[in-house]
């Protein structure tokens, strides 16, 4: 899962589609994880450091993991 | 070093009706001020009293009334030899596509008093009218919706059958109707014929979200500038009170094969509705610059001042970059003018 190259992000969670002009407001959590891909880390090390740091259970990561991709891909943010 | 003077120009504008509504007439007068190349003086030609920029001076140094489109050429050619006597005008930038028509007309008896333009010619103006839309699409390899010119309230049957609904009544010139329920369709129909004459036009409806690109065309088929914009708010006419500069390749390429295929000279607007899956479809296309025209020269490309270049005879190259995620933001803000203000345009049509 990749997000799209020209796709603007800033530290306090504000997401900007220059391609459609859309633009979110992401959470905390949401605004570690999109930083993390920017960075280009794959899923499996964001993952893991997110278990790392945080208290959560593995299946319940991946639920929301695939919650949150699934948001990015219908908003058409993510690189197929 | 010796500071390098500026050419003095003196440059008229139509379309001063910066209302809910609004003509370009103001946003290019602001657009032309902000050249670096000219020393402007800005002259707006107005048709009624209470358009706005008559009475923005900081823009518009001095305004006449003009004719009305409807009293034809002879009529409006010689109030702008008046006009020209005392201005000594070097460039009309006409903002109405009503009006366009005459000035076109008129583009050589303009120049022969030394007073330039730079406008589509009578074909390129018809080829992309309302009328001939679909056509022009399904010749050049654009998208655009299937649409019925109509003249009679009953052929409305007709276009529901091919259509069915939601279906788009529209006018001749300007606005855009909805409509959901034939009653509805025959209320548009009244409405639009009674305020902009016929034919209607009726379109098929298209969902998506709505993009509009201000382009230039040098008449050569070169595109100077392409600017895409999102509508990001949408007063209850369907104009845009807020929209936001776009990065995509393949609307300004559209834009650009646009002016390729039609030789398009001077400033116009692709209205387009790109659907969930990414197709642009061509809704309307105006012969001028949008409203909206001041984000242009905010987002880094000043179309008016480049028309103008063009148009005293510079060659512009086209423009290659422009700020992605530039907002513009409409507001209204309330005048105040003095009785003799208003006493002297609506008396003497000049102020």
């Amino acid at each position: 899962m990749k997000l799209k190259k020209n796709i603007a992000s800033s530290e306090n969670g504000f997401v900007f589609n220059p391609s459609t002009g859309d633009s979110y407001s992401l959470n905390e959590m949401a605004t570690e994880i999109m930083l993390m891909m920017k960075e280009n880390k794959s899923s499996e090390e964001i993952k893991t450091d997110i278990l790392a740091r945080y208290e959560v259970d593995k299946h319940q990561l991946e639920r929301d993991w695939d919650d949150y991709m699934s948001q990015l891909k219908e908003n058409n943010l993510l690189e197929f | 070093m010796a500071k390098v003077k500026k050419k003095h120009i003196t440059v008229a504008v139509t379309g001063l009706n910066a209302i809910d509504s609004p003509g370009p007439g103001v946003a290019v007068a602001r657009a032309l001020r902000e050249s670096k190349d000219f020393d402007i003086k800005i002259i707006g030609l107005a048709y009624e009293s209470l358009e706005p920029g008559i009475y923005m001076h900081d823009l518009i140094s001095k305004t006449y009334q003009i004719p009305y489109p409807s009293a034809g050429t002879d009529a409006l050619l010689k109030r702008i030899e008046y006009i020209n006597g005392i201005e000594k005008l070097d460039l009309i930038i006409p903002n109405f596509d009503a009006e366009l028509y005459n000035f076109i007309k008129m583009s050589v008896s303009l120049q022969k008093m030394g007073i330039a333009t730079f406008m589509p010619n009578q074909e390129q103006f018809d080829a992309r009218d309302k009328v001939n839309l679909y056509r022009f699409g399904e010749r050049n390899g654009f998208l655009v919706p299937k649409d019925k010119t109509i003249y009679k309230v009953e052929e409305l049957n007709l276009c529901v059958e091919a259509f069915g609904f939601p279906l788009v009544v529209k006018g001749k010139y300007y606005e855009a109707i909805v409509a959901h329920t034939l009653e509805q369709a025959q209320k548009g129909f009244h409405k639009l014929s009674a305020k902009w004459g016929f034919p209607i036009i009726v379109q098929q409806f298209i969902s998506g979200t709505e993009i509009n690109i201000a382009a230039l065309g040098d008449g050569k088929g070169n595109a100077i500038s392409v600017i895409p914009m999102r509508k990001l708010y949408i007063t209850d006419k369907g104009k845009a009170w807020a929209g936001i500069t776009l990065e995509d390749k393949s609307l300004i390429e559209l834009a650009q094969r646009f002016v390729k295929v039609t030789e398009w000279k001077g400033g116009f607007e692709l209205e387009l509705m790109r659907t969930m899956d990414g197709k642009p479809y061509i809704m309307e296309i105006n012969p001028r610059f949008p409203a909206w025209i001041y984000l242009t020269a905010g987002a880094g490309q000043n179309q008016p001042a480049a028309l103008a270049k063009m148009a005293l005879g510079e060659t512009v190259k086209p423009y290659m970059d422009y700020a992605v995620g530039k907002l513009f933001i409409r507001y209204s803000w309330d005048m105040i003018v003095d009785i003799n203000a208003f006493q002297q345009i609506s008396a003497f049509g000049e102020l």
